[in-house]
């Protein structure tokens, strides 16, 4: 064949190294054919869309990072006297880990910077994570085709939590030693199998000479090893789908428009992790984060005041630190309330949000594809859902450093207390119907300016002495865009009664997602989009301004 | 140089934008006018403009490699444990500073100069690719079904149930295996739980001074951590044994205790308390002479300690243990037996 014939004169010297290269490991695997449907893939641009970005490069700094870490840390308890540079805490006693800790941060050069990017990393991936999923949640692009990419990120998020949690409890210092303590009591609180559980985690009594060891192999090979695994899955199922795009002149359903991997983003997101690696080297440089050496070796009959974890297990904290302490005796048994229901509903607060692409789609049946992105007002009962949620998260945050508010800003810390059992249940009513109002409203500010056109701010005055302001007529492009999204019809039961006068029988579930479906998309849900016919009247008409 | 310097030929063509807007579709205006026209950038259209983007580019690239020879001197030059006065950071360590900066800008360089590279000097031209359904064609569905179908009967586990039966059991029991193997990870616990190295004759000592306390020494007002005679900080055990004996001393006026239990365990109103938050097992150490509350720092629990250190707030669950304590012949402080309840968090078998 012809075809042949020239690829193997070529190869005879003349084609470039490059491109030998890259035959010889197209025969291998096929690489051509990968390069073909991916290497000018078109990805739309947005701000939002870096947002999934800092989470994966905060992610890769971290196991960079890592490992540089494990050459140096020791995961053992075992007691040591120190002896090392670091003069305040010399002879004291402490666990080879957290004398290995002071070793990486006095006497390793650069040991610090590492230990401190590694740390600041992780805050980041966290919020990145949470920050992310709020711009997934808040345009809907948790819509089919991409639910298990949703479920993919949360359990991204929740492994993330338990990640941080091992890590910071690594170098044994008072602070972490007080949060694993925490652990320990919840895990005791577990009815009838929690104080075998609490035996079996701590290999016997707390705190015992395993937790350090353990912990060690699950936070740098079993959990991450999970969580590299979800990242490849959730980054392979963002190219298969294509990125969602926000509505736009030129933007449909069935396209993607925006510009190639090769070069524009590869330039664009290969330099964008070397900004975020560079934002937290400095960061490192200059904040000073978990300074285990302020806070000393753990003691379990130490503490220090002010007590906090990383900011995500915060609202765990919060939960803990509010529950009235229920205790209830029976049978000589203890049924420990006040730890175990909290225990309980720190899994139930972040499921309520892993769930709820299922409940929508559920309440809407509709079963299609979806790559245009809501605007947040435009879905409001999901928006007003979504704010309520991070009310509710908030308001367990300000529990967790509850004493922390009540230093800093003078409060009564029983008054903070009392604030956070209320708000825990009002607060997410009352910003789920403040969000539902704003939404309406500026739903209808889109209508007027559909409508009216855009304020000019030209003032005029008529020869009758009448002021008026100048409205300019939107570009069709404006138009369009204001008026792409699609507006639900609340789902009816329809009659009950046939033609026969024979009853029909309605499931629960039926009138349960009908009454959603009015919540979600009644008329006090929704404010209907204007119409072509209604615009033409309105610019047709004359005087109008 | 400014836009004004832009030589004329190269300008975009004025654009009728400008001026009244028009609505392209009488018919529907709201309908989809299509991908809007390319804009150019200065850099499209003007060389001198591109070649500064360029030389920006080669800046920051060039910026990035001297941050990283910075990096390499640093680490050679300074020592670790150097301080260095930065404003308005105060005195910080000049090592981490100076490697933390130099690799921040380094990085950070290489991330700016890609960025603005791509962002100037590439084509920004917005292309339309099309999407097609994820879900499959219904004859590849119909396909599948066919050869699930074909493979299932071949291997006849529908026909052969004990195969399919016998199979399900041996894969639904291997996995026990592994959980027995879990076992081992910690003792039973028995009723370890309930005893702690406190019994009848330990002398009380001072946690701070090593040296066992004598009832002159607790003054009314005063807080005193201690723990049981013969436990030393080089034990082995001693972190475990401590998180269960720590112990909270003071001394009320005996008028002040509510509490006829707490006044009888007591020692001339010097009354012992497990240190141990009955909450979730922080330790207790704030201790109010006034009122005599004490509050745990972790979670606030408020316990009076003249009223048997019953819970007054927060989310502790039942009142502090009480060591039962006398003075022994020599007029040390000491324990007339261990706690009559389990100290810490409250359990299932606590009862």
């Amino acid at each position: 064949m012809s075809t042949t014939e020239t690829t193997e004169s070529r190869a005879r010297g003349k084609a470039p190294a490059g491109e030998r290269v890259a035959d010889w490991a197209d025969g291998r695997l096929g690489i051509y054919g990968l390069a073909k449907a991916n290497m000018r893939k078109i990805f739309p641009d947005h701000w939002s869309f870096m947002l999934g970005e800092v989470c994966l490069y905060s992610f890769i700094i971290i196991i960079l990072t890592g490992v540089y870490l494990t050459l140096f840390f020791h995961p053992s308890m075992n007691e040591v006297e120190y002896h090392g540079s670091y003069v305040p805490l010399q002879g004291q006693l402490m666990s080879e880990a957290f004398s290995s800790t002071l070793h990486i941060s006095f006497d390793v050069r650069g040991g610090l910077l590492i230990r401190q990017i590694h740390h600041w990393a992780a805050l980041i991936f966290l919020a990145g994570m949470f920050v992310h999923m709020m711009r997934v949640f808040f345009t809907g692009a948790f819509r089919k085709p991409r639910e298990i990419n949703w479920v993919f990120g949360f359990l991204l998020f929740v492994l993330g939590m338990f990640t941080g949690f091992t890590g910071y409890s690594l170098p044994d210092d008072l602070l972490s030693g007080t949060g694993v303590r925490f652990m320990e009591g919840a895990v005791l609180s577990v009815p009838i199998v929690g104080t075998y559980l609490a035996f079996f985690l701590f290999g016997g009594e707390f705190p015992g000479g395993d937790f350090v060891a353990r912990f060690y192999s699950v936070h740098i090979l079993l959990l991450p090893g999970i969580m590299l695994g979800l990242v490849v899955g959730h980054l392979i199922l963002v190219v298969y789908h294509k990125h969602t795009q926000y509505a736009g002149p030129g933007k449909t359903n069935k396209n993607v428009v925006g510009m190639p991997l090769l070069p524009v983003y590869m330039a664009k997101a290969g330099g964008f992790f070397f900004l975020v690696f560079g934002v937290i080297a400095v960061i490192s440089a200059i904040a000073t984060i978990n300074p285990i050496w302020a806070l000393g070796p753990y003691r379990p009959d130490q503490v220090s005041t002010g007590a906090q974890p990383d900011w995500y297990m915060g609202f765990s904290e919060g939960l803990i630190r509010v529950m009235p302490g229920w205790e209830i005796n029976f049978w000589g048994h203890t049924l420990v309330l006040g730890v175990f229901i909290p225990l309980m509903i720190f899994p139930l607060v972040l499921v309520a949000i892993a769930v709820y692409p299922f409940i929508e789609s559920w309440v809407t049946g509709d079963k299609r594809e979806h790559h245009i992105l809501d605007r947040p007002r435009n879905a409001p009962t999901r928006t007003a859902f979504g704010v309520a949620w991070i009310t509710w998260y908030m308001v367990l945050l300000i529990g967790g450093g509850n004493d922390l508010w009540a230093t800093h800003f003078h409060l009564s810390i029983n008054a903070i207390t009392w604030f956070v059992r209320i708000a825990f249940f009002v607060g997410p009513v009352v910003a789920f119907i403040v969000t539902k109002r704003i939404c309406l409203g500026l739903q209808r500010r889109d209508k007027d300016k559909v409508l009216h056109g855009r304020e000019s701010g030209i003032i005029k005055r008529l020869p009758h002495g009448e002021f008026i302001e100048v409205h300019e007529p939107l570009s069709q492009d404006a138009l369009h865009t204001l008026t792409a999204h699609e507006q639900y019809k609340p789902v009816e039961i329809g009659p009950t009664v046939d033609e026969n006068g024979v009853e029909r029988k309605v499931k629960g579930t039926e009138k349960l997602r009908a009454k959603l479906s009015k919540a979600y998309y009644g008329e006090e849900s929704q404010i209907p989009k204007p119409t072509v016919e209604e615009y033409k009247e309105i610019t047709s008409g004359h005087g109008h301004h | 140089m400014s836009s004004q310097d832009i030589p004329e030929e190269n300008l975009p063509a004025a654009q009728d934008a400008h001026g009244a807007v028009g609505v392209a579709d009488d018919k529907d205006p709201f309908a989809d006018p299509g991908l809007p026209p390319h804009e150019h950038r200065i850099q499209d259209i003007d060389e001198r403009a591109a070649k500064r983007s360029e030389r920006t580019v080669a800046l920051l690239f060039t910026v990035s490699m001297l941050a990283t020879i910075g990096f390499i001197a640093s680490y050679v030059a300074i020592d670790a444990d150097q301080s260095v006065y930065i404003w308005p950071l105060g005195h910080i360590s000049a090592l981490n500073f100076a490697l933390g900066m130099t690799l921040g800008v380094s990085l950070f360089c290489i991330g700016a100069g890609a960025v603005h590279w791509a962002r100037t000097l590439m084509s920004d031209v917005e292309v339309a690719e099309e999407r097609h359904p994820v879900a499959s064609a219904p004859e590849v569905k119909a396909k599948v079904l066919a050869d699930f179908k074909e493979g299932a009967k071949e291997s006849a586990l529908g026909r052969r149930k004990l195969i399919r039966n016998t199979m399900f059991g041996a894969l639904a029991l291997f996995p026990l295996s592994g959980v027995v193997l879990l076992r081992d990870l910690g003792p039973l616990p028995g009723t370890k739980l309930r005893h702690t190295l406190w019994s009848k004759g330990k002398l009380l000592v001072n946690m701070n001074t090593n040296e066992p306390l004598r009832p002159s020494d607790v003054v009314v007002g005063s807080l005193t951590f201690a723990k049981p005679e013969g436990l030393e900080e080089h034990d082995h055990d001693f972190q475990k044994e401590i998180a269960k004996a720590a112990l909270m001393i003071v001394r009320i006026q005996p008028d002040n205790i509510k509490d006829k239990r707490e006044l009888e365990w007591s020692h001339e109103g010097i009354v012992a308390y497990s240190k141990i938050c009955t909450h979730v097992g922080c330790p207790i150490s704030l201790y109010e002479q006034q009122t005599h509350h004490a509050l745990c720092p972790c979670h606030q629990s408020t316990f009076d300690l003249s009223d048997g250190a019953r819970v007054i707030f927060g989310p502790a669950g039942h009142a502090l243990p009480q060591l039962r304590i006398g003075v022994n012949d020599e007029g040390y402080l000491e324990a007339l037996g261990d706690f009559e309840e389990p100290v810490g968090p409250a359990f299932w078998e606590r009862g």
